[in-house]
């Protein structure tokens, strides 16, 4: 399903989008298969799957320590999107991972072994948009969503760039800082939501842990949040993985649903 | 005209960053480009460089070095750079430029300690907060620099994520830059890292080759036929190539061979990115990198710490791809032995890093490869390495 067209369906229903992330292998492929079952029971709308990196400086401890897990519960591309294909979700998924396992693969096989498997849209976080011509238009070709990120300290030009080129969503960094969940959710975070003008839906990650702080988004403007470090602790926890998991999603879920 | 700082160099370089660092790094290139030709600034950053780092540094002529090897030998005596490497004159050119730029704060990332330390030196002489990160494991191979940039007053902050190493400090300075971006400069130790850094560190460097043109013109009267610098990011190397980059001199980039220029898909024997490492994209930038076939970034190795690291800078990656630099490697035991030889025939204890500089002279000299007259930079002193050299002789 196209990110698009998810968002206009909950549009409709006049609901906020859960976007869920885990870490693909954490720590298994085959855990990771029932993880994301989890999730959707719980009422995510779109699966953000991590696809795990070996120097991944976007991300916090928490997240960090699940790629790590990934890694060595031996998780690949390959594996990965041999997985993602046997999935079957009937919602939006999307990839999240570093440039340089998709330059690795080549920037036209991953958009197309995104776009064989079933997906719908990548997630870079270090690539600018003035390092992303070239994957755009393997983007392009394939129908994939090159989904861009807006920061806190983005203004000017190169606001009206990433707008103007960004597909699928705009990813709203609450602050400054690495992914992580935290008790509190910058105030400036509402002021970057007012910010950022454009059609295209807009969804706040970095920080947000419960549904208390989902809901303020949408109340603040937001079109949907983007929850990883939370379901990532719940994982790395071991104990009742799957029904927490299920239980926080369904959390996250009510607070976005206006 | 003034000529615009390019942000890549062939393919290479680049910006692959967070969303969030973009808008300083733009700053930084401004204020870059503003004060790299700024007669106030570089007043000041000659001082310090006369003053307190004690440049220039000699330009050596090792004799019996030369005796021994068959070729004439001179040394350029970064060793002698207060601190005891060449780190301190892109430290001070950085830490300056933080200053004039109004930053509160500088961190950076260290492996070996030495660019800590340089960057602990500069943090006191102007006053500016320091913070380093560094991998809990070259904490405790490195303890005497952690207590050195304790002493003067800056924090090190130990890193226990990945392998531990030089690689997860940078990656643990980058989050924190991206944190605190506001206030803070990041003070990148290499020739690495996204535009401008590459370019800046460079620049700051090339000091060491800038002296080499005039002082080898005093001592013989011509330029030399070859230079060689170790290289692990490349700093000291590009420092001394740079200037002579449109001259008829061959350089050598001498990386780390390890323990032999092996990889499995997690670990290299070597840390030799220029000789074995395929274009990839690692701390912000597209240059050569040692990597599996997933693109996942290997754990490197050395005897050298300064030298152990999986990337390196783009300008040198570049550099070889159009044949104007030829990188090479020397191996931990035949660096070991040229530390050795540096020693007894010269009195002169060179760090591990820039033994790997002299060991390839010592195995080519006869070979005519490097003509009559050879440069050696010598970046760094070898009294950090005694612990290491030691535990090798038992
Ligand atoms: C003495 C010395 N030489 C060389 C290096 C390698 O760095 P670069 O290749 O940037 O000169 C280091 C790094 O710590 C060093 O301490």
């Amino acid at each position: 399903m196209r990110i698009a067209e998810k968002f206009k369906q909950l549009r409709a229903k006049k609901e906020g989008a859960l976007i869920a992330y885990i870490c693909a292998g954490d720590p298994t492929p085959e855990a990771t298969k029932e993880y994301v079952t989890a999730l959707v029971r719980g009422g995510a709308d779109i699966i953000e799957l991590g696809l795990p990196f070996s120097d991944p400086v976007a991300d916090g401890p928490t997240i960090q320590a699940g790629i790590q897990r990934a890694l060595d519960g031996g998780m690949t591309p390959d594996i990965y999107f041999k997985m993602v294909g046997s999935l079957r979700l009937h919602i939006p998924l999307v990839v999240m991972t570093y440039y340089n396992l998709i330059f690795k693969r080549g920037l036209e096989k991953f958009a197309k072994d995104c776009a064989a498997s079933g997906m719908s849209g990548i997630i870079v976080p270090d690539l600018p948009p003035e390092e992303s011509d070239e994957l755009q238009q393997a983007c392009k070709k394939n129908d994939i969503d090159l989904i861009y990120l807006v920061a806190p300290t983005t203004t000017g030009s190169r606001m009206n760039r990433i707008l103007v080129e960004g597909k699928g969503f705009i990813y709203l960094v609450a602050r400054l800082g690495v992914t992580g969940a935290r008790s509190d959710v910058a105030v400036s975070t509402r002021e970057l939501i007012q910010r950022v003008k454009t059609d295209t839906p807009k969804a706040v990650g970095f920080g947000i842990s419960n549904g208390k702080q989902a809901a303020r988004m949408i109340e603040d403007g937001a079109d949907g949040v983007i929850v990883g470090s939370a379901f990532v602790d719940i994982i790395a926890s071991g104990k009742d993985v799957m029904e927490r998991l299920e239980a926080l999603a369904r959390e996250l879920k009510e607070g976005v649903r206006r | 005209m003034k000529q615009e700082l390019r942000s890549k160099f062939g393919k290479y370089g680049g910006q692959f960053v967070p969303e969030v660092l973009m808008p300083a790094l733009e700053e930084l290139t401004e204020q870059y480009d503003k004060y790299k030709d700024d007669p106030v600034f570089n007043e000041e950053l000659n001082y310090y460089l006369r003053d307190f780092a004690g440049r220039p540094s000699p330009l050596y002529h090792a004799k019996r070095l030369s005796e021994e090897y068959g070729v004439k030998i001179y040394l350029k005596r970064e060793d002698l750079v207060h601190g005891g490497a060449h780190k301190l004159n892109n430290t001070l050119g950085q830490t300056l430029l933080a200053r004039y730029m109004g930053k509160k704060r500088i961190i950076a990332e260290t492996g070996a300690g030495q660019h800590g330390t340089a960057c602990a030196m500069s943090g006191a002489a102007f006053g500016i907060r320091t913070e380093v990160y560094m991998g809990a494991r070259d904490m405790v191979r490195q303890r005497m620099n952690v207590y050195r940039m304790e002493l003067m007053g800056s924090k090190v902050i130990p890193v226990k994520s990945g392998s531990q190493t030089l690689k997860d400090a940078i990656n643990e300075a980058m989050r924190d830059w991206v944190a605190n971006v506001e206030t803070t400069h990041y003070l990148i130790g290499s020739v690495v890292g996204p535009h401008p850094f590459p370019t800046i560190v460079r620049d700051f460097q090339s000091v060491i080759g800038k002296e080499v043109r005039m002082q080898i013109m005093e001592k013989e009267g011509r330029f030399p036929d070859s230079i060689v610098a170790c290289t692990g990011g490349g700093s000291n190397a590009m420092g001394i190539f740079h200037p002579f980059i449109d001259d008829d001199v061959d350089l050598f980039a001498v990386e780390a061979g390890g323990s032999g220029m092996k990889a499995t898909d997690k670990e290299a024997l070597h840390s030799a990115t220029l000789c074995a490492g395929e274009d990839g994209v690692l701390h912000g930038m597209r240059t050569k990198v040692l990597q599996n076939k997933y693109g996942q970034i290997l754990e490197s190795s050395s005897i050298a710490a300064g030298l152990d690291y999986a990337g390196v800078g783009p300008e040198l990656a570049y550099l070889a791809d159009i044949g104007r630099i030829k990188p090479r490697n020397s191996m931990d035991s035949e660096a070991l032995d040229a530390f050795h030889d540096l020693c007894r025939f010269e009195g002169i204890i060179p760090a591990l890093e820039s033994s790997h500089a002299v060991a390839y002279v010592k195995k080519t000299a006869n070979t005519g490869e490097l003509g009559d007259l050879v440069v050696i930079n010598i970046s760094g002193r070898g009294d950090k390495d005694l612990e290491t050299v030691m535990g090798m002789r038992k």
